[in-house]
């Protein structure tokens, strides 16, 4: 297993759990692989533990059960970025319609 | 966790808002690209079955992991790192020239996950799980397993508390092969026991 690959993020189970197929995991787009990836690196770079995502990842879970998984990863990247006061919301919002 | 985190995201908006998420964190300097890089091959390429797949190789190529692995399954797979949540016991059943052990769920789709990763969609269907206790060498001679009349057949029924996978006999001329090498032999199929190698 790579140190890249901690259980506590591997093993996430229930609402949380990463989508697999057949034990592999799944995106449906590339842009999920990231969502992934960037939510390992920030809360890595921030040094505030992978709990400190996984309890914006349950808002934003319990906010809209029916949101695709992966969007509900992005809602809760915007939410751990607006709380730790790197950006704001409307930075985050113009820095999208810009793209 | 269910097929319903397959639903394809629109494309755009939110595809947007994560390239948005990534430029920024960039231009902070709180993420390198090649460590995402990084992360995501880790994650792409860490493959539930191959969790159990190691453990096997483990077991055949050292005899004192194979007794541990028997006595106390939970406690030989966290050797290798691999675990689920609390409460899960995961036992190794040892398949033999002439015991051939096979894993069902009658109840639900009860399955150890940590070693093999999702189960397949046959394992919940109704068919599998209730033909397995009834008539094992029919079904497993239908998914292309048949076995000798007088090889023994133990069906396991897995629950939420006890999670059953199979240890397969090591194939014959593997005598030389590196662990590595015997892991990619492994099937998924053959731990769940509906396979022999």
């Amino acid at each position: 297993m790579s140190d890249l690959v901690t259980s506590e993020i591997r093993d996430m189970a229930g609402h949380l759990a990463l989508p697999r197929l057949n034990g592999e995991l799944v995106f449906d787009a590339p842009w999920q692989g990231r969502a992934l990836g960037l939510a390992i690196a920030i809360t890595s770079s921030l040094d505030v533990g992978w709990d400190r995502f996984r309890q914006e990842l349950i808002r934003a879970i319990a906010d809209d059960p029916d949101r695709a998984y992966y969007d509900s990863w992005i809602c809760a990247l915007e939410a751990l970025v607006v709380h730790e006061d790197i950006a704001t919301a409307d930075e985050l919002n113009r820095r999208a319609s810009a793209l | 966790m269910s097929d319903d985190h397959h639903h394809p995201a629109p494309m755009g908006d939110v595809e947007r808002r994560a390239r948005a998420l990534e430029s920024l964190l960039e231009e902070k300097g709180l993420v390198d690209p090649t460590f995402v890089d990084a992360v995501v091959s880790a994650y792409a390429e860490d493959i539930g079955p191959m969790n159990g797949a190691k453990v096997v190789a483990r077991a055949w190529a050292d005899p004192a992991y194979r007794r541990r692995l028997l006595d106390d399954g939970t406690a030989a797979i966290a050797e290798l790192g691999f675990g689920g949540p609390e409460g899960d016991h995961v036992v190794a059943l040892e398949n033999t020239a002439s015991v051939h052990n096979v894993v069902v769920c009658t109840l639900c789709s009860c399955y150890p996950w940590p070693v093999l990763g999702l189960p397949p969609t046959w394992y919940k269907s109704p068919p599998y799980r209730s033909r397995m206790v009834r008539e094992p060498r029919v079904l497993l001679a239908e998914m292309g397993c048949p076995l000798p009349n007088d090889m023994e057949i133990r069906v396991w029924d897995s629950s939420a508390e006890v999670r059953y996978f199979v240890l397969p006999e090591r194939p014959a001329g593997t005598e030389k092969m590196s662990e590595q090498e015997l892991a990619g032999r492994v099937t998924r199929d053959s731990m769940i026991g509906v396979q022999r190698l």
